[in-house]
């Protein structure tokens, strides 16, 4: 299947500072795809450059397999919601949502008609006569999205879209866009600095860094199988391990092996009841604990290092002092410079009785 | 002093001061422009020399304020959305009729095309005048006024930033139509206001002007010329009534600022 999106040996440079290194990724038809980084990895520049609000220094762009790279933004059949909404602040809801289309110069009765469903999708039907100042954050963010879509572009890019919404509000409406962009089948691509959302909205993540795309996948092959260190960091919660040979069931031969431990690779358990192989596990002491709403993750010491894991409320809680048993499951090595998952040796024993 | 002695305090010294400075010489100019009547105030004002410098002030301010606000425009927008070195020079450069002294402007137009001009031979040989012309007083109105507009239209197009442009641009629209229908609306307020800046300050413009004028009566005398020179002549009743009328353009002038301002601030209130 071709790709709606494609972008092919991308660079571009702001003065010293290199915002994309050559650059390479494909978006299929009707994807929803969640461009993650963190600041200053270069995703903006991507969007913008996709948009045409950038012009890459080389490589090609292209959309619906035109390259688009000399076409202006307004060519290019993409809706872009930004960051802060832009919206035009002396026009109303209504005309906001209509501009794009009254440039067309499209009919006056299909503008209405297209207005008034737009703003029935956004819910806003009863606010199109206000002013965006007279907005709550979320309902521009919507109108924002409208304002994008009403031309029915076929690449809707939106820039960092829950950025500026508090997070109460931000969560509904994650799961309203995600559930509105999947109803319309617009591919769209998406940025964002938090791995929640990522997770939560996308289809497909593409982590940058550096100005370098890390990995590109669904965010399970993401979070299973980071192929870079710094996915491996920077998706989920790490502990950085410089030698993670010194723990039960990891031991190996050589030097270099530095890796990351995810509090939910970890079992703590206070006796060896509360632990599968408690032959396996290792002892340490609990540094201190801290209550998360739904469990309570648990700081631990295990042969001078820190580590942290997740535990049940419904278990007898710990507290700091306490001995316990702590069971890891697998770990993120990342030496030689490759990442690999490695698992529990007594674990990988248990397979082959079985 | 409690907060309200402080408070009335400073009442009093603000309108003891605006009195003094202001609304007395303002009175003086009234009464001294009808000191010997209302016939004697009408002739002086509509002698034809009066005439000819208020159409001549009219004349300079109309064409700097065009020419101005077309420049404002261009500038403050190459400054706030664009990206370029030596931006900060052409801010400063900008800027530099605040800073220098409008008589000094007035002998760099001497200098360029009077006599002493590398220029003047080619400007003889088509017959064209500048200094000690009109085209010299326009010249010099505009330069004394060309920050006004770009000073009061940067700091808003900077807040306001380029998203709006930019989503317009996503959306097709062309370069005149995002202008006409996205950014002019933005700025209108602030442009209205550094339009009547620059018109008041052109009609009142005296060193400058009077450098390249020449004083010629009838040709390129402005206004405040002309009041001084009947000043200078001991012709108190003409010199100030022809002052009233500058007295009544600045408070034109001022009203309308007023009716820019609250309408401004009101619209603020919706952003607009």
């Amino acid at each position: 299947m071709a790709y709606e999106v494609e972008l092919k040996n991308i660079n571009k440079h702001f003065g010293d500072f290199k915002a994309s290194d050559n650059i390479n990724f494909g978006v299929k038809k009707g994807r929803l795809i969640g461009l993650l980084g963190p600041s200053g990895s270069g995703k903006t520049t991507v969007l913008r450059m996709i948009a045409g609000l950038e012009t890459p220094d080389s490589g090609d762009i292209f959309i619906a397999g035109q390259r688009v790279n000399d076409i202006t933004p307004g060519k290019r059949g993409i809706g872009f919601v930004f960051q802060n909404y832009a919206l035009f602040r002396h026009m109303t809801v209504w005309e906001n949502i209509a501009f794009g289309l009254n440039v067309k110069k499209e009919d006056k009765e299909v503008i209405k008609k297209r207005v008034a469903e737009l703003a029935e999708l956004i819910g806003l039907s009863k606010f199109t006569d206000r002013y965006p100042m007279q907005l709550s954050g979320g309902q521009r963010q919507r109108v924002a999205f409208a304002r994008a879509l009403a031309p029915s572009p076929g690449l809707l890019l939106l820039d960092e879209p829950f950025a500026a919404i508090d997070a109460k509000v931000r969560k509904e409406l994650r799961s309203w866009l995600r559930d509105t962009i999947h109803k319309l089948g617009v591919t769209s691509i998406f940025v964002t600095h938090d791995q929640d959302e990522a997770v939560e909205v996308a289809d497909d993540i593409i982590i940058t860094n550096k100005g370098r795309v890390e990995q590109a996948g669904t965010p399970a092959e993401i979070y299973q199988k980071p192929l870079t260190p710094f996915v491996a960091d920077f998706i989920g919660e790490s502990v950085h391990i410089s030698d993670y040979t010194i723990f039960k069931g990891f031991e190996e031969e050589g030097e270099d092996h530095p890796g990351i431990i995810r509090p939910e690779f970890i079992d703590i358990g206070i006796d060896e009841k509360e632990i599968l192989m408690p032959l396996s596990s290792e002892r340490g002491v609990v540094k201190g604990t801290y209550f998360r709403g739904s469990n309570v993750e648990v700081e631990i010491e295990v042969k001078g290092v820190i580590l942290r894991g997740n535990r049940s409320l419904e278990k007898p809680p710990l507290k700091k002092g306490d001995k316990v048993f702590a069971l890891i499951h697998r770990i993120y090595s990342f030496s030689g410079g490759k990442t690999a998952v490695i698992e529990n040796k007594s674990k990988r024993k248990e397979y082959v009785i079985i | 002093m409690s907060e309200k002695t402080v408070k009335y305090f400073l009442i009093f010294v603000g309108a003891l001061f605006l009195f003094t400075m202001l609304i007395l010489p303002l009175t003086l100019v009234a009464f001294e422009a009808f000191a010997k009547g209302y016939d004697a105030y009408i002739a002086a004002i509509s002698e034809p020399f009066s005439q000819k410098a208020l159409y001549l002030t009219i004349e300079a301010t109309i064409i700097a304020v065009v020419l101005n606000t077309a420049f404002g425009l261009a500038s403050a927008w190459l400054l706030t959305k664009y990206d370029f070195s030596g931006k900060t020079v052409l801010g400063s450069l900008i800027d530099l009729p605040f800073a220098i002294s409008p008589v000094v402007a007035g002998l760099f137009f001497i200098m360029l095309f009077g006599r002493l001009s590398p220029f003047y031979p080619i400007l003889s040989e088509y017959e064209i005048a500048v200094v000690f012309a009109v085209p010299g007083i326009i010249l010099a109105t505009i330069f004394v006024t060309f920050p006004f507009i770009t000073r009061e239209l940067v700091p808003i197009m900077e807040t306001q930033g380029r998203a709006e442009e930019e989503a317009a641009a996503t959306m097709g629209a062309s370069g005149f139509t995002i202008f006409r229908k996205v950014t002019l609306p933005n700025i209108k307020w602030g442009l209205l206001y550094g339009i009547i800046l620059c018109a008041a300050r052109a009609m009142g413009e005296f060193g400058a002007v009077s450098v390249v004028s020449g004083h010629i009566r009838g040709k390129t005398n402005t206004l405040p010329l002309h009041i001084e020179i009947l000043y200078n002549e001991y012709n108190f009743t003409a010199s100030f009534a022809v002052a009233s009328i500058l007295v009544f353009l600045a408070i034109i002038i001022l009203v309308l600022r007023n009716a820019v301002e609250w309408r401004a601030e009101r619209s603020g209130k919706y952003g607009l």
